[in-house]
């Protein structure tokens, strides 16, 4: 049995943060994820905001970290190269009442430090966003709120962990965790780890690992949020993030100019209790588009090109839990709903300093690797630039997904930095997220797969465990020899 | 000039054709795609009498769609005789080779510029020959189309492995040899999943059932009748799927009879147990190029605005196939594409046809036509889809004539020949066709 000073339960972006700043220091780290990549639960259905950070009121955990983690960003990004662009972001007023909330928040804001918040009248908010409601009032621009592509935070973090010596271990669901002696022992349905900490980073599943070490003292109540992709045609609609004035349960239903150029609109907020419930609703799209459509009235329901949902892991304290426990070397980092996709890098120094209080020695790697090789979408680059690219590399003039131009290159980069499965593919490449969703290049994706990993045809799926994509005939057999074929 | 020549192997063991690659050389013709339509154009470009045609084709060998259609039923109408997609597209691509036609596959059409003296620059991404520029006076757009998706038509529920387009299903089944599933549901009664209902039936899937939304099928009365009743596979009309259930793999849908506003009627939903869901619910002509470059669309057909010579709205490029508007049978694909072709051979020869004079405007009861225009001088025929269901009825274009038809469906492409001696007699710039219940 291998023995670790770390282990990471869940590889979500807040595992990963963590994951990855460990693998700064002479620690041995492990990360245990019960799906077959990382940021295949809640982190993929993320919407993906950086917030500014004034919504989170002082005082709390959340409010804290929400600031730092938004200036780490920037030094991030280029170290990891994932898709990261602060556009800003405006909460709008719809009435007299909403224009003191802004006032409110703004005020917030300030306080904690969130730089170069603005209030904006009706004149200067339409002749900015002259798509929105000429009904609303005004508007708070807080410019230093972005969109990031919240799989690709996940997978970059991931990957310069590991080439900074942290051990990935996908497929693993954790079973049971011990408690021997000085150490804790967990149990995945293939392997025994022992290790000094546990980090309990389990999502929407991590009320459940913590009561495999008798813990009760939180819940986690999953609130689901639909959000609905729209078509590229409206790209340019809106320049910024716009939400409404915040309610108690949520930011609202926002407008969100994805990373990608993409808007999408969303999320719901409905609390639900099965862990796994990521459907979308009737209800949902009717709530989403009634409210989206108050702030700018040219958005449809028609133009709706492909819908998901994800679960937040709100616990019932409403703040995040971040901390030791009654059980020695057992660390929670649970609850961590919104801002937790903002707070995740300032969460993992909040985490490193704790486990230094704990007597976990921090020492720097002399050798520590910050970067992870920048990976450009073929498509968004110049001719020239192709050319180039092609001339060192002859597979990135094999086109592979038309929809969104990716080339061979860039899906054997992929496999080669940790994708094993279709959606691991899609999420890394945005092959099949174009109008097609795949119906061209999935099957060219699984035979590079299977070229790649060795798997049958049949054995890959899309997003790891029961998720097959094809399945064998049967009855084929050699009319002579009677083998199969 | 140095030629570098590439041969390989095409589905017919042992015959081999030639690839041009050196790009340097101009042509005459270029068309992008190379399945009927763009097979048929290439033929037609060297009718008319130009001798360097080349056709671009993004997969590894030409053919497009037809290459996975092993059913048989094409051809009946250009052939005269019952043919395989696969027997359809080589009896086009031996003629292509015959005819000398180049052809470059594995390559991908990124652009297309223009030179001030109208020469095309055609961008390419080639497999072979990394990113060239081809010079061409015409081109012809033949890039077919795609198959509509769950987003659609928006179906709530997760988002599990299982749920996928017909025409996916078609390349697991008989191209890789590969099942989608063992009990399937159909979603959509358009041709490709009668299709696709018939052939999964063959190799030993259990086939639940298609339901269509629409009080009538989507696909041609054949494949109704020879892929559904002759299988003892229910349809369920004015039915859709209302909700997809499973986490990692579909698990079962819940399908709802519609109302009149073709909303389901969720009071009368019910479960079915299925692990696929396959979807044929339309085809999209895929203009994405066309779009970049500026080409008018029509909304209604999703392909190019064109003039009787089917030419688009910018000057030497052409269009025809499944990209100007989809067609029912790929017959009638060739018919077009022979046409757009010799066009396109005739215009990079220098020859104009004389400028349309007449406007085309679908009325009553009529979706789209095209051409969008005609000239005065010469025979047209118009292609054309209904609206909805009529049954008898009768064609009026304008005031010039009329014509009886028993009955029409949107499924099936209306042909309507308009002959120059009508044509001579009209004043007016705008002709109206409308589709009327035979006694109006």
């Amino acid at each position: 049995m291998t023995m670790y000073d770390v282990v990471i339960i869940g590889g979500g972006v807040v595992g990963c943060s963590i994951a990855r700043e460990l693998s700064r220091f002479q620690v041995r780290t492990a990360l245990l994820e019960q799906c077959a990549e990382v940021g295949f639960g809640t982190s993929k259905t993320n919407s993906g905001i950086i917030h500014a950070g004034h919504h989170s009121p002082p005082g709390t955990l959340k409010g804290m970290l929400v600031v730092r983690g938004n200036e780490l960003y920037d030094r991030l990004q280029k170290e990891l190269g994932f898709s990261f662009r602060r556009i800003g972001e405006l909460v709008v007023a719809q009435s007299q009442e909403e224009i003191e909330i802004l006032e409110h928040l703004k005020q917030q804001g300030v306080e904690k430090g969130v730089p170069g918040l603005e209030i904006w009248d009706q004149k200067r908010l339409l002749r900015e966003e002259p798509n929105l409601s000429h009904t609303l009032l005004s508007a708070l621009h807080a410019p230093s709120a972005g969109v990031i592509n919240p799989y690709e935070l996940a997978f970059a973090l991931i990957e310069n962990a590991e080439k900074n010596g942290v051990v990935l271990k996908v497929d693993s669901p954790v079973e049971k965790i011990e408690y021997q002696k000085d150490r804790l022992v967990l149990h995945t349905p293939t392997k025994k780890l022992a290790t000094r900490f546990v980090l309990n980073c389990a999502g929407v599943f991590s009320d459940k690992i913590a009561q495999m070490v008798g813990l009760n003292d939180f819940v986690i109540l999953p609130r689901k949020g639909e959000e609905y992709m729209l078509d590229k045609r409206l790209q340019g609609l809106v320049r910024r993030l716009i939400f409404p004035v915040p309610t108690k349960q949520s930011k609202g239903t926002l407008i969100i100019p994805t990373y990608d150029g993409t808007i999408m609109v969303g999320p719901t907020a409905q609390d639900t209790f099965d862990r796994y419930d990521v459907s979308t609703t009737y209800e949902g799209a009717k709530q989403v588009f009634e409210a989206v459509k108050k702030i700018c009235p040219s958005i449809s329901e028609r133009d709706t090109i492909t819908e998901f949902a994800g679960l937040r892991a709100v616990s019932n304290t409403n703040d995040f839990i971040i901390g030791t426990t009654a059980v020695k070397g057992f660390i929670n980092v649970a609850g961590i709903q919104s801002p937790g996709l903002t707070a995740a890098p300032a969460i993992a120094e909040y985490v490193c300093d704790i486990l230094e209080n704990e007597g976990l020695e921090l020492i720097k790697k002399p050798d520590f690797k910050p970067h992870i090789p920048k990976v450009s979408h073929f498509g968004n680059l110049s001719v020239a630039e192709q050319k180039r690219l092609i001339e060192e590399n002859a597979s990135y003039a094999k086109v592979i997904c038309r929809c969104e131009l990716v080339t061979e290159a860039e899906i054997n980069h992929a496999i080669d930095h940790g994708a094993r499965t279709l959606d691991g593919i899609k999420f890394r490449t945005r092959a099949g997220m174009g109008r097609c969703q795949g119906g061209f290049c999935a099957a060219r994706c699984m035979n590079i797969l299977a070229g790649h990993t060795g798997q049958a045809i049949h054995q890959i799926t899309k997003r790891g465990s029961g998720s097959w994509i094809v399945t064998k005939m049967e009855n084929h057999q050699h009319p002579k020899t009677g083998k199969e074929v | 000039m140095s030629l570098k020549w590439k041969t390989i192997n095409i589905q017919k063991p042992g015959k081999k054709f030639n690839i041009l690659g050196h790009m340097e050389q101009a042509y005459d013709v270029v068309v992008i795609g190379g399945g009927p339509g763009g097979m048929g154009a290439a033929l037609g470009a060297r009718e008319s009498g130009v001798a360097r045609v080349l056709i671009l084709d993004r997969e590894s060998e030409p053919g497009g769609i037809l290459l996975q259609c092993i059913h048989s039923g094409f051809g009946l109408h250009y052939f005269k005789e019952q043919l395989t997609g696969p027997e359809y597209a080589e009896r086009f691509l031996n003629k292509v080779i015959d005819d000398n036609v180049k052809i470059m596959a594995g390559s991908y059409v990124s652009g297309i510029a223009v030179d001030s003296d109208g020469t095309k620059q055609v961008r390419v991404l080639s497999e072979d020959h990394g990113q060239v520029i081809v010079k061409t006076r015409a081109v012809v757009l033949s890039m077919g189309c795609r198959e509509r998706t769950r987003g659609a038509i928006r179906i709530p529920g997760t988002r599990p492995s299982g749920v996928l387009t017909a025409g996916l299903a078609q390349k697991f089944v008989n191209m890789m040899g590969m099942l989608p599933g063992k009990r399937i549901a159909i979603l959509g009664s358009g041709d490709i999943g009668l299709i696709m209902a018939r052939r999964l039936m063959l190799e030993g899937c259990e086939v639940v059932g298609v339901f269509e939304y629409l009080p009538y099928s989507n696909g041609l009365t054949r494949n109704v009748v020879q892929c559904l009743e002759d299988f003892g596979i229910p349809l369920h009309l004015s039915t859709t799927v209302a909700y997809i259930h499973g986490r990692d793999r579909v698990e079962r849908i819940t399908v709802a009879p519609v109302e009149k506003d073709l909303k389901p009627d969720l009071s009368q939903a019910r479960d079915i147990q299925c692990d696929t869901l396959l979807l044929s619910i339309g085809l999209i002509p895929e203009n994405e190029l066309s779009q970049s470059l500026g080409i008018r669309l029509d909304l209604i057909t999703g392909g190019p605005w064109v003039s009787s010579t089917l030419e688009t709205s910018m000057p030497g490029v052409f269009a025809c196939g499944n990209v100007l508007h989809v067609h029912d049978l790929v017959d009638y694909v060739t018919r077009e594409s022979l046409l757009a072709g010799r066009f396109a051979g005739e215009w990079a020869q220098g020859v104009r046809r004389p400028v349309d004079n007449i406007r085309l405007i679908p009325g009553d009861n009529v979706r789209y036509c095209v051409p969008h225009s005609l000239s005065t001088e010469r025979e047209h025929t118009i292609y054309m889809r209904c609206k909805t269901v009529m049954q008898p009825c009768k064609i009026r274009v304008g005031n010039l004539m009329e014509k009886k038809l028993r009955f029409v469906v949107p499924a099936e492409m209306i042909m309507l020949k308009i002959k120059p001696h009508l044509l001579d007699k009209f004043h007016g710039d705008t002709l109206r066709i409308d589709i009327l219940p035979e006694d109006a």
